[in-house]
């Protein structure tokens, strides 16, 4: 009895600080100390690295065995599969919002601009790594021949799939837009993106983590605040699970 | 001079709030893939070198399992930690407390002389020294030296927006699931350490210390 009694004490002394936590995470000031703490990040990312600053590339031989499917490993409509089979002969990238040109591109039209392959690390936000080369357009490229226009401060990318019912999005600022790394990747080490890792196209925004990376992209779009896309915080993460919206650290 | 400076003080209190918040955020993180790998890459359990135990929620921080809010708590508390231990740094090089009271001299390598350091605190026997004794001088030189400044370049390493500034940094620490596995494996040397360092704190015999640790206590006699 008189254990019970101090393990018990001693448990809910451990649990203190965690309670303690608990409670001011879900009043306002630790809130935004978050929020703050993230623009540091971000700020001190860019400041002490050049805004091209490029993550590391590796050698074909560094690479994983696999790179692991994570979130939604298929789309689950008729349409989709159809496609699948089909190749993705019909499958179309819609670039709009702010721009001067909406674009809409074939998978043919994207393998006939200039290519960009790296062999680059996947981190995901749980912890893992994965190496694996990539191939596709810059997506700085597709941005110019739509012509963005001067009010777009963000790039919003649309997505075939859905988690627990909600449509996937993501969202970059127009440094991460334009880095010479996001790519708008339609091979996984030389062969097209399987179906678990966002086939046929897949965002690679090598400077944050796995979730920015959307997967099955269907729209590219040029927005000047993100408040009233779906949960308007960014991204499907972000929404449903209040992750960082700047996956840099 | 008191016995502890106050800016040896302040970092103390603020270390050790921001330690226990970096721990038990931490072990959320730990939750959310429970495998520890070398190199560059790693996502399969079956190439691991060890697989954690999933952490009770009574430990962790917040209790239920939320990764993006113990990543906020972690994030938060880092630049906290980092820029309190860089503090304490220039703090203890300008005022000396490092090269008067942490750097070893050759005679603290005595394994002869830490012996008698443990039994003369085991039969309670031992004078209150002005000065920190060989073991504790090792400890506080590995802890404030080694181990706190890893927490920092592991976490560091494991930041794909930093990693860019500092690709070398990833590179010397052997890759970035090495550099995580070597922040797990801090974590819980310096968790052991702050156990013994509290059991110790708590002994009778060193009530007075504790309480320097708040006020700074007496003032030091250069003779005594």
């Amino acid at each position: 009895m008189a254990d019970t009694t101090r393990r018990a004490m001693l448990a809910g002394m451990a649990a203190l600080p965690a309670a303690a936590c608990t409670e001011l995470a879900e009043t306002g000031p630790a809130g935004d100390l978050f929020d703050a703490a993230e623009d540091w990040h971000r700020a001190a990312h860019r400041a002490l690295a050049s805004r091209q600053a490029l993550a590391p590339e590796y050698a074909p031989d560094e690479r994983s065995p696999d790179i692991r499917g994570n979130g939604s490993l298929t789309v689950d409509t008729p349409e989709y599969r159809e496609q699948l089979a089909n190749g993705f002969a019909d499958w179309r990238l819609e670039v709009g919002g702010l721009v001067a040109n909406p674009l809409s591109l074939s998978l043919a039209d994207l393998k006939a601009l200039p290519q960009r392959t790296q062999i680059t690390r996947h981190d995901c936000v749980e912890g893992w790594s994965a190496i694996a080369e990539w191939t596709g357009p810059q997506l700085s490229r597709l941005l110019d021949e739509a012509g963005v226009r001067e009010e777009a401060n963000f790039i919003v990318f649309r997505c075939a799939d859905t988690l627990y019912g909600r449509a996937y999005y993501e969202s970059v600022d127009m440094v991460d837009a334009y880095h010479p790394q996001t790519i708008i990747a339609h091979e996984l080490n030389g062969e097209p993106i399987p179906e678990k890792n966002g086939a046929p196209l897949r965002m690679r925004i090598e400077r944050q983590l796995g979730y920015k990376h959307a997967k099955y992209l269907t729209g590219i779009e040029a927005v000047a605040s993100f408040d009233d896309i779906h949960g308007g915080k960014g991204g499907f993460w972000e929404d449903v699970g209040d992750y960082q919206w700047y996956a840099g650290i | 001079m008191k016995r502890h400076a106050l800016s040896t003080r302040i970092w103390h209190w603020i270390n050790a709030v921001a330690f226990i918040v970096l721990f038990g955020s931490g072990l959320t993180i730990s939750n959310a893939h429970r495998y520890l790998y070398w190199g560059d890459y790693g996502f399969d359990p079956a190439d691991a070198w060890l697989a954690v135990m999933r952490f009770p929620s009574w430990m962790t921080i917040p209790q239920r399992y939320d990764l993006a809010e113990a990543r906020d708590w972690h994030n938060l508390s880092a630049w906290i930690f980092a820029l309190a231990l860089l503090f304490m740094w220039i703090a203890s090089l300008i005022n000396r407390h490092f090269w008067r009271d942490v750097a070893t001299s050759p005679g603290d390598w005595s394994p002869r002389r830490w012996l008698e350091v443990i039994k003369s605190h085991i039969s309670g026997d031992h004078e209150k020294p002005a000065k920190f004794n060989p073991l504790q001088r090792i400890m506080y030189g590995v802890v404030l030296g080694i181990l706190l400044p890893l927490m920092v370049f592991t976490g560091l390493a494991m930041s794909p927006g930093f990693e860019p500034i500092a690709p070398w940094l990833v590179d010397l620490l052997g890759g970035r699931q090495s550099a995580r596995s070597l922040h797990f494996l801090a974590a819980w040397a310096l968790a052991g350490f702050a156990v013994l360092h509290i059991l110790l704190a708590l002994l009778p015999s060193q009530w007075k210390e504790l309480g320097a640790m708040i006020t700074g206590g007496k003032k030091e006699s250069r003779h005594g």
